[in-house]
């Protein structure tokens, strides 16, 4: 703590260049928390996904329907304990920027399979009872502002009804919870009944989108999905089965390989980073080569003016992303409407800081050891 | 008579330019007695720098030894030598050589970081040392906000605040005019006399050189000539 004046005096030596370098870390750190958190609102799903349940889609892609024909052999099969299905809707709620999840499923069996999204009795009661009816997450009932007993209009992108019109409409009896707080955000999507959908769609009739099966124990897991797949072996609809978080992972990749680009952003603005506040941190050693020379005439070892330049380099990096992950916790905030489960929680912390001091080692490198390495005598007479 | 604080035996100093050997020091024999103010003179070239570099200990001889105290400092690594230094050798430049992001204080008070004493000691001891240059009502201001006499003097504090044995002064007065350099140069005499510090004094001038107890005379590397005064 004694050195922190001589750090911080010397960090504000040149007050524009210091400002400029920090406000280019900033915002790659802005960037680093937000790409962060847009990471951790999809992989919220794969991370909560039930150990205990299996997917059941079509070998080829889950885009393949299946035949409903295959629910009562599914429950057949020994281990399984419950099934449900769901199908993708698509379909967009007014205009094209509010997309959200829909599914037409199974009203008596969904909620068996999925205990982690809680409706009420009454609720789930007038959904099995009202053909039309919907459910939708509570974070989507805020968002639009929506009431028990509105009619909701969503247009459909992939299913038309019978006549061609793509406009359908239902009514709102259930607002679902996440049951665990760690999932809040998790319950944005809506539900309605597979029934009116099979009735009402011009076509694919007596198709699902897949299985979702529940074992009675995680550990046969395994075996229960692989004899589910031997009973459709070689018929027109083969299936695959998998764990549930292998399923939402792989239809996370629909949207494109999410680690993989957010990786690349942040590789790519840390590259132009290192150049930027490396070329600082070199320039601000050279020009106080006198001064290290004075400190080192004074006593301090080599090892030590080494540890002050890392050290500076390590508070310039630090101080800019503490703000630039603060400043993208302010904005996760406002964003979070848009996109549930964003969130700059504690590993994104520890993440940044990480990669903070990882970028002071690298910037702050060469020029230390420069500082490490000056001959007193020279530097002082100028050479 | 005085100890002799200062020893050096038959010191060389080359440096390697190309292929080129040039010798700054020749086979240089010198006592330096506890409490002496020494004033090195010669013209440019002469090895007086260099060879007050040796006695501070910010370089090594190329042969010969140099003993300080009793203590041999021409054998000793980077690190011990660093550690010397801080412990026995205040330093005073011709430009001051004070960092100017920090205020007089926090100048003065750095060879006090390299020790393990408290915030209030070293806050005291800066203090003291601002006082003995006359400079307290300054501990706030930058550098930049000081004349040139005030920051040697302030230059001067931080060499003394260690209690150092002994102060290595290169030119210290080269930079200011006589008025002040006289100031300058009477703290240092001061600083020998009533406080006995030992001191070695670069200069090219021969008005500060009155100041020092003896004047030695350099060209070539070698010691031409001693003169003592009053």
């Amino acid at each position: 703590m004694k050195f922190f004046p001589l750090l911080w005096a010397t960090l504000w030596r040149r007050k524009p260049r210091t400002i400029f370098t920090m406000l280019s870390i900033v915002v790659a750190f802005l960037l680093f928390g937000l790409l962060q958190a847009v990471n951790v609102a999809f992989s919220q799903g794969v991370e909560m996904s039930g150990a205990d349940r299996l997917i059941t889609h079509g070998k080829y892609s889950f885009t393949e329907i299946l035949p409903y024909g295959h629910y009562q052999q599914i429950r057949s099969v020994p281990g399984v304990d419950k099934v449900s299905h769901a199908t993708w809707f698509g379909g967009r709620y007014q205009s094209e920027a509010n997309f959200f999840p829909i599914m037409p499923i199974d009203q008596d069996t969904y909620y068996d399979v999925y205990p982690e999204f809680v409706v009420a009795d009454d609720q789930v009661a007038a959904f099995k009872r009202e053909r039309t009816s919907c459910i939708v997450g509570r974070g989507l009932m805020e968002k639009f502002g929506w009431k028990i007993g509105d009619t909701i209009p969503i247009q459909a992108t992939i299913w038309p009804k019978k006549g061609g019109s793509n406009a359908w409409e239902f009514q709102l009896v259930g607002v679902m919870d996440a049951r665990d707080e760690t999932m809040k955000g998790q319950e944005n999507f809506m539900v309605f009944r597979w029934d009116y959908f099979d009735e009402a769609r011009a076509f694919g009739q007596g198709t699902v989108g897949w299985y979702n099966v529940k074992v009675a124990n995680p550990a046969d897991a395994e075996t229960v999905g692989r004899s589910i797949d031997k009973l459709f072996a070689n018929s027109p609809k083969e299936t695959l089965t998998e764990t549930d978080k292998a399923f939402n992972a792989a239809f996370l990749k629909q949207f494109g390989d999410i680690q993989f680009l957010i990786a690349s952003i942040i590789g790519a603005s840390f590259f132009s980073l290192i150049i930027i506040t490396g070329n600082t941190m070199m320039q601000s050693v050279r020009e106080r080569v006198p001064e290290l020379a004075v400190l080192k005439t004074i006593g301090f070892r080599d090892g030590g003016v080494l540890a002050l330049v890392l050290a500076e380099s390590a508070l310039l990096c630090l101080i800019a992303a503490v703000i630039g992950v603060l400043l993208s916790t302010f904005a996760s905030g406002f964003l979070k409407p848009f996109l549930p489960g964003l969130e700059v929680n504690a590993n994104v912390w520890m993440l940044a800081l990480g990669a903070a001091l990882g970028l002071a080692l690298l910037v702050g490198a060469i020029p230390s050891l420069r500082a490490m390495r000056l001959n007193i005598v020279n530097a002082l007479s100028g050479h | 008579m005085a100890e002799t604080l200062i020893a050096l035996d038959r010191i060389s100093k080359h440096y390697v330019r190309g292929k080129e050997k040039i010798e700054v020091l020749h086979e240089l024999s010198l006592g330096i007695e506890q409490g002496d103010f020494l004033a090195l003179m010669g013209p440019s070239g002469s090895g007086k720098t260099t060879l007050l570099n040796l006695i501070g200990g910010l370089d090594q001889p190329s042969a010969g030894t140099i003993t300080v105290s009793g203590q041999r400092i021409d054998t000793l690594s980077g690190g011990r030598l660093a550690q010397w230094r801080a412990r026995n050798v205040g330093f005073v430049f011709q430009f001051y050589n004070l960092l100017p992001v920090l205020t007089a204080a926090q100048n003065v008070e750095l060879p006090l970081l390299l020790t393990n004493l408290s915030k209030s000691e070293r806050a005291r001891r800066v203090q003291i040392a601002l006082t003995v240059v006359g400079l307290e009502d300054r501990a706030k201001h930058k550098p930049s906000e000081l004349s040139g006499g005030q920051a040697q003097r302030v230059a001067i504090a931080r060499a003394l605040v260690a209690d150092p044995t002994l102060l290595v002064c290169d030119e210290p007065t080269g930079d200011l005019d006589r008025k002040t350099a006289d100031e300058v140069l009477g703290l240092l005499q001061t600083l020998n006399r009533e406080h006995g510090k030992t001191l070695i004094m670069v200069t090219h001038d021969p008005r500060a050189a009155e100041y020092a107890r003896h004047q030695l005379h350099m060209d070539k590397g070698r010691l031409i000539e001693a003169g003592a005064q009053a």
